[in-house]
């Protein structure tokens, strides 16, 4: 990537690599799967070790409050009980975790038990060790602790005022950080506009894709080597050992992450590191292996939510002709109680800053603010879905207040086919698509017009309504993250990248291991996939280690599972590594079959002198001259191969301008389009999807059944956050829904029929044409907000809210006298 | 309040192995099958008998193991996912969810399995009505369940019970 000094960004376009085509781009069925379908998966709770006790947190019932006093010695005198650690004995033993923030936000003191003060109802306190889960709650019951409770803040627009209640006293605010992302001219535009429309308040709600399996852990500091090895399901283990290293004061040659299979984790798992470095303590202390299991409450509670956020005095410029000049907004985002991964949230969003639109002028001012409620951490379309939901809910809004088609407001408004590489104002590029005709194929799977004449037809006294809703979405996958400088100019943080390793074994067995931790993304079957093709054998052939070990996977900082990047990164390293590892093996036969190096050719697990099948050698035979016969080989060939090889992806970034928060933040952008038919009860608001279709891009489709699955995963989130779930706290910062009993996880009866339809724009960014994909970017809140405006009347209230149960429809369906529609409109 | 509670002698028959062992009093069904017995395929989502990752077949019916006392399972026929193979060989219902890519990250697939082999055992041709009907009580972050219903549906088309 070059910066010109206009300003402008070009990304170096990347030939795609010409092996891939075989194995790549089919639906090879899933290498993962028998060991799952015969309850033979490994999963973090499964894990078990000699003399290793149980672990409970003892977790605060209120949400502000001071620690008056901890005393363990009732449980500590319960039988089996083994050992506790509290607050007072971590700030002894450990340093604070580092901060993302700058100051103020920076100057938060965050241990892994809280120390003083409680700061939400789940806050550890205290953490107890038993020889049953049983005993180890028992005895986390009879940790006595005296609170004097405190004010709480649970808005963050109140939190930010300057008489709310503070949660860190250290930070004197709770502004975690504020910054404004100007871009164009918004005060010109929003002169010159023919119309401006006013939107009063929008709110993104808080919910998380809440992984099936909890979190979980056995972590053993082992007193003999001083190894600390932590069996767990994080699933970003390079960032948990860059904050627990510190403050657990171990190098990270001394921290062993290890996973297999991970039930899930959606972002949520990267939030799982202050746990995991209490654990660390609690063996130390006790000398033992700890094994900690999170119930699903201690989950709700706990181990984070997605981020909530409100935007306020949304003004759009928009000329006589549909022309979207761009958007004015002040942003107020939720981080909870304690920055976790946060505040890069206040960045990542402008990845896709206008988002699939050619807006020009953008103003978003941006605080994050601290409250007394769970802390966020990334969820399946991190800050951008937030972001984009705007987006969408501003071209709806237009259209519905100036009279516009959404159809033909949004083609006209959408970056189109001709015009990538798109350099948005603020310097991303984005690298390819074509978003008109992924809503043709969209609203052509659900029959838009169908939709229409049924609305019509329905008429006013059926007590039924019909409304048509469309989502456009960007997924931006494989960050820079030198966006974190436009956070913290301090942060020594740039670029991404992957690592992976291939090599032919002693009987020239091709093996792979990777630096991700996948969650069901499948990653053993598409590396197969890649490597089969790059070495001329099948999928079959080709053994990926299942889960990541720190003691011998390959990995660099950025490595882990998140943010829609292994189809690049992932698949880049494994790419390049297979690539080196082919050189060596076509080094290897030449000398073998008496050929030159470019008449070798791959196929069938054997290198083959081309247009001469007769002269070949297994790739056993390979392995044999290198391994075990390597006196048959001349001594400088010898020396310059291993079939052992590692590669590191590494995408082409530079870093970004703090001061303009310009820069390209992110490689690909896969899009996915959504139309969606939903039938409103009058009488009750109730929301019955009707047809729902998803056109989706994400450039060169390695393995078109697992994407698919992907899209209808991330649709089916998007639904459940849409309809159903949300966590709600009251005035004093409890949480409402603990369980799967007020939190509706969607059910089988909840996700209508996905119908699914590609559009394949390849990256030209990428060593395979391919983007990450997996988040969604929230589209399934953009569509049904959209389809139940469409619903409503002309005059009703705007849907102002992401979350949209029946009782919230009702209201819009019927609003109570005198409440204001939230819009307004200048013409002029 | 402890742990010594009372001591309950029982007897249970899983996948056809028949198992002797004494339990306290309120340790739950699953982690008698998962933590005594070490059959760790059953699996714990929630804790309040909503997900169903813990379901297993109790006498020829579903139930969700995390909702009942080892103590109550004396003299039980338990299947778990653990006995759905014979000799190592996918079943009929297995493959299906392999071959239409059924599952993601794995961890509600066995209750799953354990839910969709009663409705087939119960109604051989299923409608997809009756699938998603069948399998409610399992819930699925991954998949957004179109490739479960999808894989029954073609393992009810195999003839798998």
């Amino acid at each position: 990537m070059t910066q010109t000094p206009t300003g402008e960004t070009t990304v170096e376009r990347v030939a795609p690599s010409e092996r891939l085509g075989k194995w790549s781009g089919q639906s090879v069925p899933r290498k993962e799967d028998r060991r799952h379908l015969q309850g033979q998966a490994q999963f973090a709770d499964d894990a078990w070790q000699r003399r290793m006790g149980y672990a409970h947190f003892v977790r605060s019932p209120l949400a502000h409050a001071r620690i008056v006093s901890v005393d363990t010695s009732k449980a500590e005198a319960l039988p089996g009980v083994f050992a506790t650690l509290t607050g007072a004995e971590v700030r002894e033993l450990t340093e604070p975790f580092f901060q993302i923030a700058p100051e103020p936000g920076g100057n938060i003191v965050e241990y892994c038990l809280a120390v003083d003060k409680v700061r939400y109802q789940g806050d550890a306190v205290a953490l107890v060790l038993a020889e049953s889960r049983d005993i180890a709650r028992d005895a986390a019951e009879l940790v006595e602790v005296e609170y004097e409770p405190l004010p709480a803040v649970v808005d963050t627009v109140a939190a930010a005022e300057p008489d709310a209640p503070v949660l860190h006293d250290e930070v004197g605010t709770n502004v975690a950080w504020h910054g404004v992302y100007d871009y164009g001219d918004v005060d010109w535009a929003l002169e010159n506009a023919d119309h401006v429309v006013k939107i009063d308040r929008l709110h993104f709600h808080r919910f998380s894709s809440t992984p099936l399996e909890c979190s979980a852990a056995v972590v053993n500091w082992d007193a003999g080597t001083d190894m600390v090895a932590i069996y767990s399901n994080n699933q970003m283990p390079m960032f948990a050992s860059l904050v627990i290293g510190p403050s657990l004061g171990v190098p990270s040659n001394k921290l062993q992450f290890r996973s297999q299979d991970i039930g899930g984790a959606f972002g949520i798992k990267i939030g799982s590191y202050p746990q995991l470095a209490g654990l660390c303590l609690l063996s130390r202390k006790a000398g033992r292996p700890v094994k900690w299991t999170e119930y699903r409450a201690d989950h709700m509670m706990s181990a984070g939510h997605g981020n909530e956020r409100v935007f306020l005095d949304i003004e759009v410029p928009v000329m006589s002709d549909g022309t979207l000049l761009g958007f004015k907004v002040r942003a107020f985002d939720d981080a909870g109680a304690y920055l976790h991964y946060e505040p890069l949230g206040a960045v990542i969003w402008s990845q896709v800053t206008p988002g699939c639109y050619r807006f020009k002028h953008i103003h978003v001012d941006y605080t994050e603010t601290l409250t007394n409620k769970c802390p966020t951490v990334p969820n399946r379309g991190y800050s951008r879905l937030q972001h984009l939901w705007l987006t969408e809910r501003i071209v709806d809004i237009v259209a519905n207040e100036l009279g516009f088609d959404p159809v033909e407001l949004r083609k006209k408004n959408y970056i189109q086919p001709e015009d990538y590489p798109y350099e948005t104002p603020n310097g991303c590029v984005y690298d390819s698509g074509n978003l008109p005709k992924a809503l043709d194929l969209a609203l052509e799977a659900i029959d838009y017009p169908k939709w229409r004449r049924r609305q019509q037809e329905l008429g006013k006294g059926s007590g039924k309504r019909i409304g048509i809703g469309i989502g456009t979405t960007l997924d931006s996958g494989t960050n820079n993250f030198g966006q974190s400088r436009i956070i913290n100019p301090g942060l020594p943080f740039s670029g991404n990248g992957e690592a992976a390793y291939v090599k032919l074994d002693l009987y020239g067995e091709v093996s792979v291991n990777l630096g991700t931790t996948p969650q069901g993304q499948s990653h053993e079957t598409t590396a197969s996939q890649v490597v089969a093709d790059i070495l001329g054998v099948s999928p079959d052939d080709v053994h990926v280690t299942a889960g990541f070990d720190q003691r011998h996977n390959t990995y660099v900082a950025f490595s882990g599972t998140y943010a829609s990047q292994f189809a690049v990164t992932g698949l880049g390293a494994t790419m390049g590594a297979a690539e080196r590892l082919r050189a060596e093996i076509v080094k290897v036969a030449a000398f073998a079959l008496e050929a030159s190096e470019d008449e070798i050719e791959l196929e069938g697990g054997q290198a083959v002198v081309r247009d001469d099948p007769e002269r070949s050698i297994p790739f056993m035979g390979i392995a044999n001259l290198v391994y075990s016969n390597v006196a048959a080989l001349p001594p400088e060939l010898a020396d310059s191969v291993s079939l052992n090889s590692r590669h590191t992806y590494r995408p082409p970034f530079e870093v970004p301008d703090p001061e303009a928060k310009r820069g390209n933040l992110t490689l690909t952008y896969a899009s996915q389009t959504h139309a969606c038919a939903v039938e409103i009860d009058e009488e009750s608001g109730e929301v019955s999807i009707l047809d729902y279709a998803v056109a989706d891009d994400c450039g060169r489709l390695i393995n078109p059944t697992i994407v698919e699955g992907q899209v209808h995963g991330a649709t089916a989130h998007g639904i459940g956050a849409a309809l159903y779930e949300a966590f709600e706290y009251d005035e004093d910062g409890q949480l409402m829904q603990s369980s799967f009993y007020e939190y509706h996880a969607v059910t089988s009866l909840d996700v209508p029929h996905i119908k699914t339809v590609h559009v394949e724009t390849p990256s030209p960014f990428t060593p395979n044409g391919a983007k990450g994909m997996g988040e969604g970017g929230g589209a399934p809140l953009h569509a049904l907000c959209s389809a139940i405006q469409d619903a409503l009347d002309d005059d009703s209230p705007v849907v102002s809210e992401t979350h949209n149960a029946w009782e919230r429809v009702y209201r819009l369906l019927h609003p109570d006298p005198g409440t204001g529609r939230g819009v307004a409109v200048e013409s002029r | 309040m402890s742990d010594a509670g009372t001591a309950h002698p029982i007897k249970v028959t899983i996948n056809g192995e028949t198992y002797e062992r004494t339990v306290l009093a309120r340790t739950l069904l699953v982690h008698l099958i998962r933590d005594v017995l070490a059959l760790k395929g059953t699996h714990i989502g929630c804790d309040t008998g909503n997900c169903g990752a813990c379901t297993v077949i109790y006498n020829g019916r579903t139930i969700k193991s995390c909702m009942m006392l080892a103590a109550q399972a004396d003299g039980a026929e338990i299947e778990t996912v653990e006995g759905l193979s014979e000799n190592g060989e996918l079943s009929p219902l297995q493959r299906a969810f392999h071959e239409h890519h059924g599952l993601q990250c794995g961890y509600c697939t066995p209750g799953l399995l354990m839910s969709a082999t009663v409705l087939l055992r119960d109604n051989p041709n299923p409608s997809e009505e009756e699938i998603r009907r069948g399998i409610r009580g399992n819930i699925c972050r991954c998949t957004g369940y179109m490739n479960v219903v999808k894989s029954i549906s073609a393992a009810a088309k195999e003839g798998a019970q």
